[in-house]
């Protein structure tokens, strides 16, 4: 059950992209180009979805536990420190670049355009170069509490 | 960098793609109990340091996601995509944005969609950077050195 309903989860994420023009790197890209060829379709994609997400986390959040787990597992910090921050800068400026986030970087796989099969194993090599900073402790600044 | 080719304004298609991306994250909320965020799936689904080890889960939605654009071809559907095809562009891009969420803690899912629907802070402050940087990159790239 965990298998098929964690197929059904990721496939209607990954239909959402598509339909949402998500998957193409061009709309997105055309987002971040106020200056020029702007597209503000991505908004409409992130409000629909937030708000949708805001409104059935309250349902679900009724249950005692999830359905297929324990419990509830919700990230608990609440720090604005600056591996967060730095974070969020780098991965930004690689988005400008590629116009791909994580999701439809891997939506785009089958259609096997050359830059998505640049990127994607790119984005897995940083994504593990990350894990192994972090755990590492660098770039922790005053550390984890400030 | 190239410059941009103009892509049409989609408001409708783009509310009814971000319901679904909405209700998929409120489906892994619900049977997993966990945030949607790609990168974390992806990351846990590696197993790597300092992520969760309930891996079944992580690989069947990476499978869904991959799945998502055949079903839409299969189904009489089309794709359409343009991804910049400056390769060293892609590689350093792929790099910075595997490197930024793992750092970051999440993506424009993760912090984006499901932090702000929790209504983090956090994640709001995620969110803010990693959209300016974008909107800087794109006008650096574009309107600064020029394009071509």
């Amino acid at each position: 059950m965990r298998i098929v309903w964690g197929f059904l989860s990721g496939l209607v994420f990954g239909l959402g992209l598509v339909i949402s023009g998500m998957a193409n790197p061009a709309k997105v890209l055309n987002f971040l180009d106020l200056a020029g060829t702007w597209d503000p379709s991505l908004a409409f994609v992130m409000g629909g979805a937030t708000l949708t997400a805001f409104v059935g986390y309250r349902l679900v959040w009724r249950r005692k536990a999830p359905v297929l787990e324990q419990s509830f597992d919700i990230p608990k910090t609440t720090a604005i420190d600056r591996p967060l921050l730095t974070g969020a800068a780098l991965f930004g400026i690689g988005w400008g670049i590629g116009g791909f986030c994580p999701g439809p970087a891997w939506t785009a796989l089958p259609l096997l355009a050359p830059g998505t099969l640049v990127f994607l194993p790119a984005m897995l090599a940083g994504l593990w170069l990350g894990a192994r900073i972090k755990a590492g402790g660098h770039l922790q600044g005053k550390g984890a509490t400030s | 960098m190239e410059i941009g080719i103009e892509t049409a304004f989609t408001p409708w298609a783009s509310l009814l793609g971000g319901v679904l991306i909405g209700l998929s994250a409120v489906m892994v909320m619900g049977l997993f109990g966990r945030i949607a965020g790609i990168a974390g799936i992806t990351q846990g689904a590696a197993g790597l340091p300092g992520t969760a080890r309930d891996r079944d889960w992580r690989w069947a939605f990476l499978a869904g996601l991959i799945a998502a654009p055949l079903v839409v071809m299969a189904l009489g559907g089309t794709v359409s995509q343009t991804v910049p095809d400056g390769l060293g562009g892609m590689a350093v891009a792929g790099l910075l944005v595997g490197v930024g969420t793992a750092l970051g803690s999440g993506c424009t899912s993760g912090h984006g969609v499901c932090g702000l629907a929790r209504l983090s802070g956090r994640s709001l402050a995620a969110v803010a950077t990693f959209m300016a940087a974008g909107f800087a990159t794109v006008f650096v790239l574009r309107h600064v050195l020029g394009g071509l």
